[in-house]
C-alpha cells in the first residue's frame, strides 16, 4: 500500500494536456483572480494554462506581489529623484533593497516590509517570521545584517482581543530577532482602535557591506545551475500571497486560511551565516530570498532580471511533506529559503560551503536564453511561460481615486476641547497615556545590545550602529508615521511622517541620507481609500525631493481593513542617517548639571491631531503646519551642534509636544531640570498649555554646557532660527520644575509612565 | 486523585523546528533509523473527585482553546487515565 501511494503519480495537469482540454473549469477565482485577469493569462499564453501556471500567475499578480493598484502612484518615487539625491544610491528601487554608499568603501543596506495580515491570524509566528523575510531580503544583497526595527500598531489598549496580539507579536520579533543575534534598536508602538481588526506589524533590517560585495537578483550565463537551499518546502502560507494579503477579512470564508508559516530564526541564522560565506568566496552569480510566492517568485525574477530563460525540475525540490502538488510547491512560503544560480565550475565550492553548514541543498534546473522559464514535472512540461509576464507584465490598474466628502467636514473640527489649568495632572495624564507611556516592557523583551554596536537605542530618538569599528563610522535610523494626521490630510501627513523621521536622524547627530517606506492602507477598490494613497505617495515624493533623500525601496500593504472600515492612512517611513564617528552621537536625556536648555523652533497653537486632542476623543481640524526648509535648517544645527560639541542631549518635538519631550530627556537618565516657559509664550503668543501639549513641528530641545552657549547662540543667529533659552538642568532637584506653573516629582512622572503597559500586558 | 491527559501535536503540515532539531541531533548520538521526529506536548489535568461527563467537556473545551493553539497545533488525545496505585 505504502509503495502503491509513493509511487502514485499526481494527475499531472501538463502543458500539452492543457492544450487538449481548453474548456476544462479552473479555479481562478478562488486563487484570487479577477476574470478579466484570467482572460489576460489565456492571451498570453495562447490557451488555458495549466494547474502549475495558474497557482504561479495567481499569487505573482496578486496585490502584494504585482503592485498592481499602487505601480502608477509609485512610480512618483523614481520619477522625482533628482541627480543630486542619486549620488550616494548605489542600488535603488526594484530589487530586494536598495543600497547606500556610506564612505571609506562601506554601504548599507535597508528597507521596511509589512507582516500585517499573518501577524493577525497567528501573532506570535506572523511577527517572528516577518523578521525572518526582511533580513533574507538585507541578505540577498550581500549584506551582514546588523539590526532591525518594528514599528507596530495596535488596537485599543483595553480591548479583550489586543492583549493577544501584543503578547504574540512583541515576544515573536524578540523570539526570533534575538535568536538570530540581531539588535532591535528602535520602533513605534501606536494603539489606537482603528487598528483593532487590523494590526500593522512593519519590521525593517539593515546590513552592511563592502561596495564589492553587492549582489543581484538575476539569473545570468546559458548553462549556469540553479539551486535552492535552506529549509525543504512544506504547505506553508500556501495562498497566503495571494489570498491573505489580498482580500480583507472575511469570517465567513474559514477555508482560505492557509497553514501559517513558521518561522526557524536558527536555520535562518546559519543561513546568513552559509550566504555571507558563498558571497566571500565568490561562487554565486545571482541570488533571490524566498518570499511571499516562494518559487514562484524567485524562478520568475531571476530568469526576467537575467538572460530572460530558465528550466528547472520541480521534483528535485526537497519537500518536507511529500503530498504537495506542484503548484502548491510553486506557491509555498516555507521560510528560510533561498535560490542562487552558480557557474558549473563554482558547483563543487558551492557543494563544500552547504556541507559545512549543514545546509541542504538542490540542484533544479539551469539558466537558458530561450526567453521561456520551462518547469517540468518528472520530466514532463507544466509550465511554459515568458517570465517577464509572470513577473513584471501583471496587471496595472489605474484605480479610481476621489477626496471623500466628509473630510471637507472633519479639517472644519478644530480641537475645542479642554485645556485644563492644572498643568502637572494633564502632562502625568498624558505620559501615562498608551501612546506616550514608557514602551521599556515591550523593548526589553529585545535584544538591544547584542553584537557590541549599538550606540543609541530605544527609547533615543534614533537607533544608531556602529559600523566600522576601527574609525566608528556608522548609522542612525527612525522609523515614524502618525496615522491620525494622515487621516486629517493624507498629503502633509505622510509628508510629516518623513519630517519626523528625518528630525528624529539629525537629533542623533547623523545626516539623513535615504528612505524606505511601508504603506499600509485599507481597500485600494475603495476611492476614497485610494484618493488617501494617492496622495499619500505625492507628499512623500515630493517631501523627499524637497529633503534630498531617496526613496530606496520598500513595501506597500492595502487591504487593511474589516468590514467597510479602512484603517487611517499609515505611511510608515524609516529615515537612514550617516555618522562620521558614533562616539559623537547625541542622546536623548539631560545629564550634566547646569545646562542650559533651549527649545529651537516656533510653537504654533496646533493641537488638531494631537495626543492631547486624542486623549480626548478628538480627531478633526488640520495636522500641524509643515515647513521643510525649517525642518531642514533645524538638522543642519543638530548635526553641526553634535559633531562640534556644541549639545550634550537632544530630543526632537513630536506627538506629546514639549511636554513630552521634557518628560522624556527628563525620565532618560532621570536627571530633573528648571524650565520657564513664561518667554517662550510671550515670543509665540501663546498660553502655557499651548506651549506644552501643541505639536508645532521643526522643534527640538537641546541642553547646552555653558561654554558653549555662545558659540551655540551664534550659529543658530547666522542660520536665523527661533531659539529660546527655556531653562537649565538641575541634578538636585529630582524633579520637572516649571517656574510659575508645577513641580512634578520625577519619581511620580516614572511611576505614571513606566506603570500602563504593564498594567494592561504583565 | 483521576487525571485527564491532553496531548497536542503541531498540525501535520506545520514547520516544527524542535522537531526538526532532535531529528538531526539523533544520528549524531548514534541513533540511526528515525526518518522523522515531531515535537508535541502533554497536559495533564488533575480532578478532585469523579471525572463526569461535564469535567471532560470542560477539559475539552480548555485543550481546544488554552492548551493549544488552534491555528497551529490539534489536539490529538483527551483521556482519562486512573492512577495505580
Amino acid at each position: 500500500m505504502t509503495t502503491e501511494t509513493t509511487s502514485k503519480k499526481f494527475n499531472i495537469d501538463t502543458v500539452e494536456h492543457a492544450e487538449q482540454t481548453p474548456e476544462q473549469p479552473l479555479p481562478w477565482a478562488e486563487l484570487g483572480l479577477k476574470e478579466n485577469e484570467y482572460l489576460r493569462v489565456v492571451e498570453i499564453l495562447g490557451r488555458r494554462p495549466t494547474a502549475a501556471e495558474l497557482a504561479m500567475y495567481s499569487v505573482m499578480w496578486s496585490e502584494h506581489c504585482s503592485y498592481k493598484s499602487s505601480k502608477v502612484h509609485l512610480r512618483q518615487f523614481g520619477d522625482k529623484v533628482t541627480e543630486a539625491m542619486k549620488e550616494h544610491l548605489l542600488v535603488g528601487i526594484g530589487e530586494n533593497a536598495g543600497v547606500v554608499d556610506i564612505g571609506d568603501g562601506w554601504a548599507v543596506t535597508f528597507k521596511v516590509e509589512s507582516h500585517n495580515h499573518p501577524s493577525f491570524v497567528e501573532p506570535y509566528q506572523g511577527a517572528a517570521t516577518g523578521v525572518g523575510g526582511i533580513v533574507r531580503d538585507i541578505i540577498s544583497m550581500g549584506a551582514r545584517p546588523v539590526a532591525v526595527m518594528d514599528p507596530l500598531r495596535f488596537g485599543a489598549i483595553d480591548h479583550p482581543d489586543t492583549p493577544r496580539l501584543v503578547h504574540g507579536i512583541v515576544s515573536g520579533i524578540g523570539g526570533y530577532g534575538n535568536s538570530l543575534g540581531l539588535p532591535n534598536i528602535g520602533g513605534e508602538v501606536v494603539f489606537d482602535s482603528v487598528y483593532q481588526g487590523n494590526p500593522l506589524v512593519n519590521a525593517l533590517a539593515v546590513g552592511v557591506l563592502r561596495h564589492e560585495d553587492i549582489r543581484l537578483a538575476n539569473a545570468s550565463g546559458v548553462g549556469n545551475r540553479v539551486v535552492l537551499f535552506g529549509a525543504r518546502t512544506g504547505g506553508d502560507g500556501i495562498g497566503g500571497a495571494s489570498v491573505l494579503a489580498s482580500e480583507s477579512f472575511d469570517s465567513s470564508k474559514p477555508s482560505k486560511r492557509p497553514a501559517v508559516q513558521v518561522g526557524d530564526p536558527f536555520a535562518e541564522k546559519v543561513l546568513i551565516e552559509c550566504c555571507l560565506e558563498l558571497f566571500k568566496a565568490s561562487v554565486v552569480e545571482g541570488i533571490q530570498d524566498l518570499g511571499a510566492a516562494g518559487i514562484s517568485c524567485a524562478t520568475s525574477e531571476l530568469a526576467s532580471n537575467g538572460d530572460g530563460g530558465m528550466h528547472v525540475e520541480l521534483t528535485s525540490v526537497l519537500l518536507r511533506d511529500p503530498s504537495l502538488t506542484p503548484g502548491e510547491i510553486l506557491m509555498s512560503e516555507s521560510q528560510e529559503r533561498m535560490m542562487a544560480v552558480v557557474t558549473p565550475e563554482n558547483t563543487a565550492a558551492f557543494e563544500a560551503i552547504m556541507d559545512k553548514w549543514n545546509v541542504e541543498y538542490s540542484w533544479l534546473g539551469e539558466v537558458t536564453d530561450t526567453g521561456r522559464l520551462i518547469i517540468e514535472w518528472d520530466g514532463e512540461k507544466i509550465v511554459d511561460v515568458d517570465p517577464r509576464t509572470v513577473a513584471h507584465d501583471g496587471p496595472v490598474y489605474e484605480r479610481p481615486y476621489s477626496r471623500p466628502e466628509w473630510l471637507d467636514g472633519v479639517q472644519a473640527d478644530s480641537f475645542a476641547g479642554d485645556r485644563p489649568s492644572d498643568l502637572k495632572t494633564a502632562v502625568l495624564e498624558l505620559m501615562a497615556s498608551p501612546n506616550m507611556c514608557s514602551k521599556d516592557w515591550i523593548t526589553n523583551q529585545y535584544d538591544r545590545y547584542v553584537q557590541g554596536n549599538t550606540a543609541l537605542a530605544m527609547p533615543d530618538d534614533a537607533g544608531v550602529v556602529r559600523v566600522d569599528e576601527e574609525t566608528g563610522l556608522g548609522i542612525a535610523l527612525s522609523t515614524d508615521a502618525n496615522g491620525r494626521y494622515s487621516y486629517l490630510n493624507p498629503y502633509d501627513g505622510a509628508r510629516l511622517a518623513l519630517a519626523e523621521a528625518y528630525r528624529n536622524v539629525a537629533t542623533s547627530g547623523a545626516k539623513p541620507m535615504a528612505v524606505t517606506d511601508c504603506l499600509n492602507f485599507g481597500s485600494p477598490e475603495d476611492p476614497e481609500v485610494m484618493w488617501q494613497f494617492a496622495e499619500s505617495v505625492r507628499g512623500l515624493a515630493d517631501a523627499c525631493q524637497e529633503l534630498g533623500v531617496p526613496v530606496t525601496g520598500g513595501n506597500v500593504s492595502l487591504y487593511n481593513q474589516t468590514g467597510g472600515v479602512a484603517i487611517h492612512p499609515t505611511p510608515v517611513v524609516g529615515v537612514l542617517g550617516v555618522f562620521d564617528d558614533v562616539a559623537r552621537r547625541t542622546p536623548s536625556g539631560w545629564r550634566e548639571d547646569g545646562q542650559a536648555i533651549y527649545l529651537l523652533g516656533t510653537t504654533r497653537d496646533e493641537l488638531d491631531g494631537s495626543e492631547w486632542a486624542n486623549l480626548h476623543g478628538h480627531l478633526g481640524g488640520q495636522p500641524p503646519a509643515l515647513d521643510l526648509g525649517a525642518e531642514k535648517t533645524l538638522a543642519a544645527i543638530l548635526i553641526n551642534s553634535s559633531r562640534d560639541g556644541m549639545i550634550d542631549a537632544a530630543h526632537d518635538l513630536s506627538e506629546g509636544g514639549l511636554a513630552a519631550a521634557l518628560s522624556e530627556a527628563a525620565l532618560r537618565f532621570g536627571v530633573g531640570a528648571r524650565i520657564a516657559i513664561d518667554e517662550l509664550c510671550e515670543r509665540d503668543g501663546i498660553d502655557a498649555f499651548t506651549a506644552l501639549f501643541s505639536e508645532s513641528q521643526a522643534r527640538a530641545v537641546v541642553s547646552v554646557p555653558r561654554s558653549e552657549e555662545v558659540r551655540f547662540n551664534d550659529m543658530c543667529a547666522a542660520r536665523n532660527f527661533p531659539r529660546t533659552r527655556i531653562g537649565v538642568v538641575d541634578v538636585e532637584s529630582d524633579a520637572l520644575d516649571v517656574q510659575g506653573h508645577f513641580t512634578l516629582p520625577l519619581t511620580e512622572l516614572k511611576e505614571a509612565h513606566e506603570a500602563t503597559l504593564p498594567k494592561h500586558f504583565a | 486523585m483521576p487525571r485527564i491527559v491532553v496531548d497536542v501535536m503541531p498540525k501535520p503540515e506545520i514547520l516544527d523546528p524542535q522537531g526538526k532539531a532532535i531529528a538531526g541531533a539523533l544520528p549524531r548520538l548514534g541513533f540511526t533509523g528515525f526518518a522523522e521526529v515531531r515535537q508535541g506536548k502533554r497536559f495533564e489535568l488533575s480532578v478532585e473527585g469523579d471525572v463526569t461527563e461535564e469535567v471532560l467537556e470542560a477539559a475539552r473545551d480548555a485543550a481546544a482553546t488554552l492548551l493549544s493553539n488552534p491555528v497551529i497545533e490539534d489536539v490529538t488525545r483527551v483521556e482519562v487515565i486512573e492512577d495505580a496505585q
